[in-house]
């Protein structure tokens, strides 16, 4: 139960969100027709005679856009219906070239299904959550208008207009702003697993509507406003804040709220009133007659099924369960699917490398990735994307480690040579003489010249101050240039100094 | 030898395969025709006599280079003004694309021009193929070639596909495109002595055809007889990828399985369509054509399909919901006409453009296809209509378990005078009274010339027949036609 509460003068009260979700579905052209679906194109260079509904145009269903939805609802556990229908939304508005958006109002594609948000204690989420999901349609999106291009005209961009959309519908099941932040990374997650959209939200691949009304604690609903494209985690956070909060002080102050569309400004973080209800459009939904209702047959749904990837929550259990990994490396791991695949790659090249199972090596994989490997590529402003250093020569370098070719130390400065010059870890080492030194006779001999050297501290340590064994261990690896193998140094010293 | 403008599609293209006029000679027949009777029948709104003649050029090099010819090569035939045709003016008879030149060609339209076919024009209609009389078009009227013996009122050919009617009547064209949708193929043949049938639905591609109503709408073929529509119905039919309503099936050879003999079929007469107050003259043809088919040896009975009586306002519900929504791409931002008044924003700019791009028949229609899709209204019009629908096609299915085909009147009455309804709607949408049921159950119909009434004028019977089983309408059609020895054309006063 999520203890996140807004403390009014009148007491305490919750909040209650469901989002609307518009994710791009990835393919490469439009849901009706062959038009390309790039993102960044020059404007109105992606427009076929359908998108710009030309006269006598028919709309023919893209299988590809229907197959990624379909799989989206199955990486949701969601009811897939067999039998769905498109609807036409009709309005005027001159993004949208048919007058009338293809969408699906009465027989959604994709039913009831569900996700679970883990908990974060940090940001109130005190235990995992599952958060329904209504249903999933598929739609197309509109065009796009420029103000900026003409001083008295606006122009059209229609590239966009008719590429696939799934809009996701959540149930109000969430009860924060750190929930519904939650469940949006969640749902970008598995999106991008399952490969049916980018979720590059600052593209616009992912827009969020945003519906929130307040309560008392174990009252009915209230009343909720919408608000309109918001396109980040960030500020989906922040319009909930806000807007709860606007809410709280207008029922308090005695007001009511109206139902109403909102607009959500980035620049100060708050919202404002677009149109009431009473402006709505009458969209007069009715079904396409250009389109016959889309019936799947079992075949299909199979190959969807078969198709589908290891999904984020089994991935993180089979990680801590199989791999021994630890619950926080197991999230951080999985939390992106580019992630999850890099370290896979690394993972087994390194245990190729060390010649061991995957679990075995498993545990140093993760945490060099997590605990060195992220931070150096931060350092760089780079991300796995573009990291100068592949999966392979990453593996080679534990393998170096694994081995003892090299301590943990000697790893970090070998990485940043090689970010920087892009060579393998095997010629770093051998260039630059860092192969570590377990010859116990070379290590003896330096050994012996530091104690001859520094008498008074060998008596001092005899006298009892044992904290001075780790100045001779630094004097032993400084003279060794930092290459001795650790364990032999201590060893040696303990030996001599008895 | 006649005439070549009095000849038909068969006769034509079997002509100039056999070397006895050359393709070019035809086409110019026919451009010379259309000519001379445009100013006073207004049949085409656009003429392309160049297009005629380049597909005749082209018929005739591919003949001398002794190549295999198309199943319409020679033939040249008017393109309702429906089709979007490449480089070709296509305007819907409306104020709203007038000047708009597709880019693109038609399926059907492409497929006619492949099977040798060449373009005389683009013909009249009614304005975005709502009205039953030829009356709505922003071009003018189409005016019949047929006349009262009296000779003073201007008839009219029927609609939509009434310049497609007036043309094949007049011998300006000896086939020509129409498209159906609550009878605008069935209509205009009866009420001009000619032919028309409209596939199932989804026969002939609409891709690239104006939309009305598209779960209706239906290209289909008009000319002299039965045997030229099979023809030209041949060419045009087809399964298309790019309309996914389009049935994917082989298109039956129609022509060659064309038969007059009725031997072992049933002819069922739907008693609801005996309407109250209809013309003795109609009845009688009616009488006249069971007579017929017994004597082609078809077995006659008397069928039910007691939902008739919804047909028309279900229809009048459900095809202006459609065209209230597909018009709405009609909005001046991209193509077509644009009116912005000084100062105006996006809204008066919608206003204007529709104001001054629509006819009062389409905005008529618009209004009624908006209000019956409101919110509060939708239920008890829209969805009801849509299960109204369900009943009238199961009366059909329970008619076929009976009977292989239907006999009825095409229309209520003989061509009217233009202006007659105009102001009248209502009687006007009643012309559709026994079309409209056909195309509500996507059935395959057609209708052919049975005799003269009192005054001389043309009067059609319609054949519907099951889904997809043209064979069997076609057949029903040759076998009235062969006997009806129908040979009346109008006398030529233009």
């Amino acid at each position: 139960m999520s203890t996140y509460r807004i403390q009014g003068a009148t007491g305490d009260w919750e909040v209650v969100i469901g989002l609307e979700i518009h994710a791009q579905v990835t393919s490469n052209s439009k849901l009706f027709s062959s038009s390309a679906t790039a993102f960044g194109a020059e404007p109105n260079t992606q427009v076929s005679l359908i998108d710009a509904a030309m006269p006598g145009m028919l709309p023919v269903p893209n299988r590809e856009c229907i197959r990624q939805a379909v799989r989206t609802g199955m990486a949701i556990d969601a009811q897939i219906n067999k039998w769905s229908r498109f609807d036409r939304k009709n309005y005027f508005y001159a993004d949208l070239p048919q007058g009338y958006q293809i969408s699906q109002l009465y027989h959604p594609l994709v039913g009831e299904g569900s996700i679970t948000i883990e908990a974060d204690e940090k940001a109130g989420i005190p235990e995992d959550k599952v958060i329904g999901i209504e249903r999933i349609h598929v739609e197309q999106d509109a065009g796009k208008l420029m103000h900026d291009q003409h001083p008295t005209m606006s122009y059209v961009d229609l590239n966009r207009s008719g590429v696939a959309l799934m809009e996701i519908v959540s149930r109000p099941d969430m009860r924060s702003p750190a929930e519904a932040g939650a469940y949006v990374s969640k749902l970008r997650t598995i999106l991008r697993y399952v490969g049916s959209c980018d979720g590059n939200m600052d593209q616009g691949s992912m827009r969020c509507d945003v519906n929130v009304s307040v309560r008392k604690p174990g009252e009915e609903f209230g009343t909720r406003t919408e608000t309109k494209n918001v396109n980040s985690v960030r500020f989906v956070m922040q319009t909930i804040e806000h807007e709860a909060n606007r809410q709280v002080d207008v029922l308090e102050g005695g007001g009511k709220i109206v139902q109403e569309t909102r607009l959500f400004d980035p620049n100060t973080g708050t919202t404002r009133s677009m149109r009431s209800k009473e402006d709505a459009h009458d969209y007069r939904y009715f079904p396409d007659p250009d389109l016959l209702p889309l019936v799947l047959d079992d075949a299909f749904l199979e190959e969807c099924r078969a198709s589908l990837p290891e999904l984020p929550d089994a991935k993180r259990a089979r990680y801590v369960g199989d791999l021994g990994l630890s619950a926080y490396n197991a999230a951080v791991l999985t939390a992106d699917v580019d992630t999850a695949g890099w370290f896979e790659a690394l993972l087994s090249e390194a245990a190729s490398a060390q010649g061991k199972a995957p679990a075995e090596v498993a545990k140093q994989a993760a945490n060099w990735l997590i605990s060195e490997f992220f931070g150096a590529l931060n350092k760089l402003g780079r991300s796995l994307d573009d990291s100068p250093v592949s999966h392979e020569q990453a593996a080679e370098l534990l393998a170096l480690v694994g081995k003892g070719t090299i301590s943990g130390s000697i790893a970090k400065q070998v990485l940043e040579i090689m970010l920087e010059t892009g060579d393998s870890a095997g010629a770093i080492v051998e260039r630059e003489g860092l192969k570590q030194e377990s010859d116990t006779g070379a290590i003896e001999a330096k050994v012996d010249e530091i104690l001859a050297a520094n008498a008074d501290k060998v008596s001092q340590y005899k006298d009892g101050k044992v904290a001075l064994f780790g100045f001779f261990v630094g004097q032993t690896m400084k003279a060794m240039q930092g290459k001795a193998n650790p364990q032999v140094v201590n060893e040696i010293l303990k030996a001599k100094l008895g | 030898m006649s005439d070549i403008t009095d000849l038909g599609v068969a006769a034509l293209r079997d002509g100039v395969a056999a070397g006895q006029f050359s393709a070019v000679e035809v086409a110019e027949a026919f451009n010379a025709n259309v000519a001379a009777a445009q100013d006073a029948l207004n049949a085409f709104i656009v003429v392309t006599p160049e297009k005629a003649v380049e597909a005749a050029r082209a018929v005739d090099a591919k003949r001398a280079a002794g190549e295999a010819l198309g199943a319409m090569a020679g033939v040249p035939i008017g393109m309702k003004d429906l089709f979007a045709t490449f480089g070709v003016q296509t305007t819907a008879a409306s104020h709203m694309l007038e000047g708009f030149v597709p880019q693109y060609e038609s399926t059907v339209s492409q497929k006619l021009w492949d099977a040798g076919a060449g373009m005389l024009g683009k013909l009249n209609l009614d304005q975005f193929a709502m009205g039953s009389s030829n009356e709505t078009s922003h071009f003018g009227n189409v005016i019949s070639p047929w006349r009262r013996p009296d000779g003073k009122a201007q008839l009219t050919p029927g609609g939509s596909s009434g310049g497609s009617s007036a043309a094949i009547a007049a011998r300006l064209a000896p086939a020509a495109t129409g498209t159906d949708t609550g009878g605008s193929i069935r209509q205009p043949a009866a009420f001009t002595g000619t032919t028309g049938i409209k596939p199932t639905y989804g026969r002939c591609s609409r891709w690239g055809v104006v939309a009305f109503a598209s779960s209706l709408d239906q290209p289909g073929s008009m000319g002299r007889d039965v045997t030229d529509c099979a023809i030209m119905l041949e060419a045009m039919a087809g399964f298309d990828p790019k309309d996914s309503t389009s049935l994917d099936l082989p298109v039956p050879a129609w022509t060659a399985s064309l038969s007059a003999d009725m031997k072992g079929k049933k002819v069922g007469i739907p008693r609801e369509y005996r309407a109250d107050g209809m013309p003795a003259e109609i009845d009688a043809v009616w009488e006249q054509g069971i007579a017929w088919l017994k004597d082609a040896g078809a077995e006659v009975v008397e069928v039910s399909l007691p939902h008739t009586k919804y047909a028309l306002p279900t229809y009048y519900i459900i095809a202006p919901a459609e065209a209230s929504s597909n018009l709405a791409r009609y909005d001046g931002v991209r193509y077509g006409l644009r009116d912005l008044p000084d100062g105006a924003g996006l809204q008066d700019m919608y206003a204007a453009t529709r104001a001054a791009g629509f006819g009062p028949e389409v905005k008529r229609r618009i209004l009624i296809g908006t209000y019956v899709l409101s919110a509060g209204f939708y239920d008890a019009y829209y969805t009801q209509a849509q299960k109204v629908r369900t009943l009238i096609s199961q009366d059909f299915a329970r008619a076929f378990e009976q009977v292989d085909v239907l006999l009825t009147p095409t229309a209520p009455s003989a061509a009217f005078a233009l202006g007659e309804n105009v102001d009248d709607p209502l009687a006007m949408y009643l012309n559709d009274v026994f079309t409209v049921p056909a195309s509500l159950a996507g059935l395959p119909a057609m209708s052919v010339p049975a005799g003269l009434d009192a005054q001389g004028l043309p009067l059609g019977l319609q054949i519907i027949g099951r889904p997809l089983d043209e064979q069997g309408v076609l057949n029903a059609g040759l076998a009235i036609e062969s006997r009806a020895g129908f040979t009346a054309k109008p006398g030529k006063w233009w």
